[in-house]
């Protein structure tokens, strides 16, 4: 924290652009929208904690980029595929997927649907078309043209999300997905957060173009840089890319410019890398309470409903923690299991099937 | 087609080109007048054109004769080869894709050389070890083709880095294809050339086809010199049978480069004449009407028609050019398949710097299983 | 039946399997309008349409990041790669993804992709036409590699390849694409995974091959058969799931082992073979087990014939074997 409170950069709708941009229930759904940002946002604080006492092993917050969660979750249909990177858990969880498992997830237990086999903050949630992701950068991003493919293929109206971060805008399944995607095009929405740094790397030196969405161009696809810190703005771009995609149109890049508010992950410390005022940068732009400022202005939640908000996520986490501790660990049968769908033993019989 | 989607665009600004490089990209003026080839110059690019033609076509015969194993063809895309060259200095690095026979003759590689490699006898700089058209040759800083496409442009990229490092004042051009375009190497060529503002030519020859594939199912990006804007670079579309429009777009790329202002992307549309290859049967994809509407602007031929024109070229010395042209091959090419074989024991070396023990073991195995008799019960 | 080339049958199995399963589509460079440079996907373009057939842009990461996608959907994509040797821009979807997606899931994400691409020497290739990966992808837990070395098995395998749930390298011997011919049945023909093949009988020594070394090693093991060395000749040609009965059942009948693979020795294939034999059959073998397998250097062009193993090599080591005490 500095000195200083930094000044917040307000969102400036009013109300008849929420109507038009988000519809005539702009305020309920923008307070869901706000619940969901502020359990995030506990959630990171509790779990980071947990992480310096020892309790869970790793954690990849994505404070700062909720509203690029929160805004997919209102866009997307539950039909819709999710190919995630680094920082989109939170939309798995507004999307359904239960925070208790989550919890189980980051405590690598039994009752984690991976076994615990993935470092955490790598969640698998089929259940709510949230795909099992990899730490290796970008690889989500051709995948998510395949399904694209699959759903066109197949008449399925529902559209592919794949997001991965600025640093992945320089991997080689970038170029592969959205070469693809713009060739054959596909109903994908490409969602870049671009939170300005990949690990220490700062965004001027991931790439020369002033805008990562420029990138779109070399696909033949269009491209747009948002705001990805105003949830009203992230919701309006992603729903029109999305109904492009939807409508046989094919697909956007959408570059969603951000912050990230904490380290890399809870192994990072931005303090030899980062200059002293970007905190201060970042907490101008920090989504939550721009948000919250917002609906304040705009009569939709007053102090009392906001520390009521604040407190549910709070029951809610620890709720969450406490079951999933109590857990075991994996069975040690699961080393072996879902390498391959059949046991690995050896099926020869020795002599020649013929 | 729906409605825009809606919301807040972000500020415009462009951003100091690299946090590395403190360099000013405003030093030189990228809008100068286009270089022209001095026009003394021409006679000698164009025989360099006919000897290329001359070359590709006795290798295609070569091939079918069963005198050498494979040929990749590169006619229709002298003007482009030849020009580019002959903009760069021979300091200047070159990293080549399989189908540069106009550079690497441009650049001085004598003919016997690369017919050896071709053969791959013993005369060969590369020992035999590499398919035809994959060579090399270090005294001529053409670094040796790899068949994975894509994967010098990356390297030409380090080398210009390297370079500029040590204050050398060169550049480093790679040759390319449009198919190669979608590799992931020219995405990080491109990308680290940008982001380092290395002093690289990316010379993309867009031939129109990647074996079968067609250049509009190759990607959506309305010409390939657009995907330079991904990497915030200049891009420029060129008339490659135009031999003086190569040589101007490189000429300027090249001076750029040199001033700081790092890497361009050179789009030269031409054609691919011949088959991808001798394995290949183009029939099988493209049409006639297509092949010969591009005949019609056969790059020697549009060279022909101006030497003629401004009295540098009569059809006499026209005839001798061609002429001689092949003499000189047929001449190169007696002397290439007079050389011996290349000697087995080769196959050993240059994996590492020394042989390492194991394999020293696995080559005196392998001569004394060779030597006469060995293997007779 | 039907007598067949190895890469025709190849093609009659791509047939069969779209012919019945509307899911399964073909991705790659050239396989639609050319029909693949080697014709393995020959006329399939015109039976099943543009949107089963997929001509690709020229990116390998995205040809098997995107049959990736296509398989979490439920759709079997076969996707062809036109070289071995061009695999590497993939290996990263291959081995960091498609091996891995089942397991880090906890099996709710079984990725069921097929990856066909030629293989091997023989052909004048060079460096880049010539190689033998599959010890890479072998060592990958959660794939699993084939290699077939006759027409049946290449149709039989290839079609158990598309109908199982588990990512497969389908490794096909290019050297012998037109020059083995073989009756093939026609159909849903079926060679189930992890079974070798007994191709000769013997009982002095054993010899393990797979792929274009098969017919390489038959000729040798014919021709001891006058001197009166009679050698057994297994076609493993499930490399991942391994007949390790198979194997096993053979030394110990023999006491005596050759492994042959075109691809370097150091930490080949065989290395494996030979590993399994020393830990499980060791009090039966007679003599040491002999590897017959490419040299530790990168692939040659003009000396190609001389780095290849051929029936000589491999007969002398068979003899050799045979005599040892
Ligand atoms: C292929 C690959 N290379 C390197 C890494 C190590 N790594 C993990 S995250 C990261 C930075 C990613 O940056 P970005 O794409 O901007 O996403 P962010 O972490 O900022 O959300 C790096 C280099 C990796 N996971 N994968
Ligand atoms: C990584 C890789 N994938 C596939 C191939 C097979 N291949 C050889 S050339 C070629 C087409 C290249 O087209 P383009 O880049 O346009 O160059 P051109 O041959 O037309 O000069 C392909 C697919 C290869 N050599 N490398
Ligand atoms: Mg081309």
């Amino acid at each position: 924290m500095s000195a200083t409170e930094p000044v917040l950069v307000p969102l400036e709708y009013q109300e008849e652009e929420l109507t038009t941009l988000i519809g005539p229930d702009w305020a309920d759904r923008l307070l869901h929208a706000y619940r969901w940002m502020v359990l995030g946002r506990t959630l990171d604080a509790r779990m980071l904690g947990l992480q310096r006492q020892g309790r869970i092993g790793f954690y990849g917050p994505a404070t700062g980029q909720e509203a690029v969660s929160v805004g997919a979750w209102m866009v997307s249909k539950p039909q819709d595929w999710i190919f995630p990177g680094l920082r989109e858990q939170l939309l798995a969880l507004a999307r359904g997927h239960s925070l208790t498992t989550y919890l189980h997830h980051l405590f690598a237990n039994d009752l984690d649907p991976a076994r615990g086999r993935q470092m955490p903050c790598h969640p698998t949630a089929r259940e709510v078309h949230y795909v099992s992701m990899s730490s290796v950068i970008g690889t989500q991003i051709s995948q998510a043209v395949g399904t694209a493919y699959a759903l066109r293929h197949k008449r399925d109206p529902s559209v592919a999300f794949a997001f991965f971060g600025d640093g992945a805008t320089s991997s080689n399944d970038f170029h592969a997905g959205l070469n693809l995607a713009g060739v054959l095009d596909l109903p994908v929405v490409f969602c870049c957060t671009n939170n300005q740094w990949a690990i220490s790397v700062p965004v001027e030196r991931q790439s020369a173009v002033a805008h990562l969405s420029e990138k779109a161009t070399a696909y033949g696809m269009p491209g747009a840089t948002v705001d990805g810190t105003d949830v009203v703005a992230v919701f309006a771009s992603l729903n029109g890319a999305a109904e492009k995609a939807r409508s046989g149109h094919g697909p956007t890049m959408l570059e969603f410019v951000l912050y990230r508010m904490t380290p890399h992950s809870s192994s990072d410390d931005p303090t030899r890398y980062q200059a002293k005022d970007w905190m201060a940068r970042a907490q101008a732009h920090d989504p939550v309470r721009r948000l919250e400022d917002l609906l304040a202005r705009r009569g939709a939640l007053d102090e009392a409903k906001r520390a009521l908000i604040a407190l549910d996520a709070d029951g809610e986490v620890r709720g969450a923690i406490a079951t999933a501790e109590k857990v075991g660990p994996p069975l040690s049968e699961s080393l072996t299991t879902d390498v391959l769908a059949s046991p690995p033993a050896p099926a020869g019989t020795g002599s020649d099937g013929s | 087609m729906p409605t825009q989607p809606l919301y807040r665009k972000l500020r415009s600004e462009r951003r100091s080109n690299s946090v590395a490089d403190p360099t000013p990209s405003t030093a030189v003026d990228a809008t100068g007048a286009e270089a022209r080839i001095p026009s003394t110059d021409l006679l000698g690019v164009y025989r360099m054109m006919v000897t290329s033609r001359v070359v590709d076509e006795r290798c295609l015969t070569l091939q079918r004769q069963g005198r050498i194993g494979f040929y990749v063809p590169m006619q229709g895309q002298e003007a482009a080869q030849v020009g580019c060259t002959w903009a760069l200095s021979p300091e200047d690095w070159i990293f080549p894709a399989y189908r540069e026979l106009g550079v690497a003759l441009t650049r001085g590689v004598p003919l016997k050389l690369l017919l050896d490699q071709f053969i791959g006898n013993s005369g060969d700089a590369l020992k035999g070890r590499q398919m035809p058209n994959h060579y090399g040759y270090r005294a001529f800083r053409f670094v040796t083709a790899s068949s994975p496409v894509g994967t010098q442009i990356v390297q030409a990229v380090g080398t210009a880095m390297a370079a500029r490092r040590k204050g050398e004042p060169i550049v480093t051009a790679t040759f390319f294809g449009d198919g190669t375009t979608s590799s992931s190497d020219f995405h990080s060529g491109l990308n680290f050339a940008g982001v380092f503002r290395a002093p690289t030519i990316f010379f993309c020859q867009n031939n129109q086809w990647a074996i079968s594939l067609p250049r509009e199912k190759q990607t959506r990006s309305e010409t390939l010199a657009a995907k330079s804007v991904a990497y915030g670079i200049p891009g420029v579309v060129v008339d490659g049978t135009d031999v003086h429009a190569v040589y101007g777009a490189v000429a300027k790329a090249r001076e750029l480069a040199l001033a700081g202002g790092g890497p361009t992307l050179i789009e030269a549309q031409v054609y691919r004449l011949g088959p991808h290859s001798t394995s290949d049967d183009p029939r099988r994809y493209r049409s006639d009407e297509e092949l010969n509407a591009w005949k019609a602007k056969d790059p020697i031929a549009r060279l022909k028609h101006e030497l003629l024109a401004d009295g540098q070229l009569t059809e006499e010395a026209d005839h001798e050019v061609w002429e001689s042209t092949k003499a000189e091959v047929a001449k190169a090419l007696a002397a290439s398949e007079a050389m011996a074989p290349v000697q087995p024991r080769t196959m050993f070396e240059d994996v590492f710097a020394h042989i390492p023990l194991a394999l020293e073991e696995q080559r005196d195995q392998f001569e004394a299983l060779s030597a006469p008799g060995a293997t007779k019960p | 039946m039907t007598e067949l080339t190895l890469v025709q049958a190849v093609n009659r199995g791509l047939f069969e399997a779209m012919k019945s399963d509307p899911d399964v589509l073909i991705l790659g460079e050239d396989v639609g309008v050319n029909g693949g440079v080697f014709r393995a996907t020959e006329g399939l373009l015109k039976e099943f349409g543009a949107e089963r057939v997929i001509d690709t842009p020229l990116s390998e990461s995205g040809i098997v990041g995107a049959a990736i996608g296509m398989a979490l959907y439920g759709m079997k994509p076969v996707a062809e790669i036109q070289f071995v040797d061009f695999i590497y821009p993939a290996f990263d979807q291959i081995v960091s993804e498609l091996a891995k997606f089942r397991y880090r899931s906890g099996g709710q994400y079984p990725c069921h992709v097929v990856i066909r691409t030629p293989y091997g020497g023989g052909i004048k290739g060079g460096l880049y036409h010539s190689q033998s990966p599959e010890a890479y992808f072998a060592h990958t837990a959660g794939l699993k590699v084939l290699i077939p070395s006759n027409p049946a098995d290449a149709k039989g395998l290839l079609l158990t390849a598309i109908h199982d749930e588990d990512p497969v390298l389908f490794l096909e011997p290019k050297r012998i694409y037109r020059s083995v011919t073989g009756e093939v049945p026609d159909g849903d023909h079926r060679v189930p995974f992890g079974l070798a093949s007994t191709v000769r009988e013997g009982s002095d020594v054993s010899v393990f091959a797979y792929g274009a070394m098969v017919p390489v090693a038959a000729q040798a093991v014919d021709a001891l058969g006058a001197e009166g060395i009679h050698a057994e000749l297994i076609d493993l040609r499930s490399l991942v799931p391994l007949d390790e009965k198979a194997l096993l059942a053979s030394v110990e009948k023999t006491g005596r082992a050759v492994i042959v693979h075109e691809a370097p020795r150091f930490c080949g294939y065989g290395a494996e073979l030979a590993a399994i034999l020393a830990e499980k059959a060791l009090y039966s073998l007679k003599a040491p087990v002999v590897r017959v397998t490419g040299f530790d250097t990168p692939f040659p062009y003009a000396l190609e014939h001389l780095y290849l193993p051929n029936a000589e090599r491999v007969a002398h080591a068979i003899r050799t074997t045979a005599k040892a005490a």
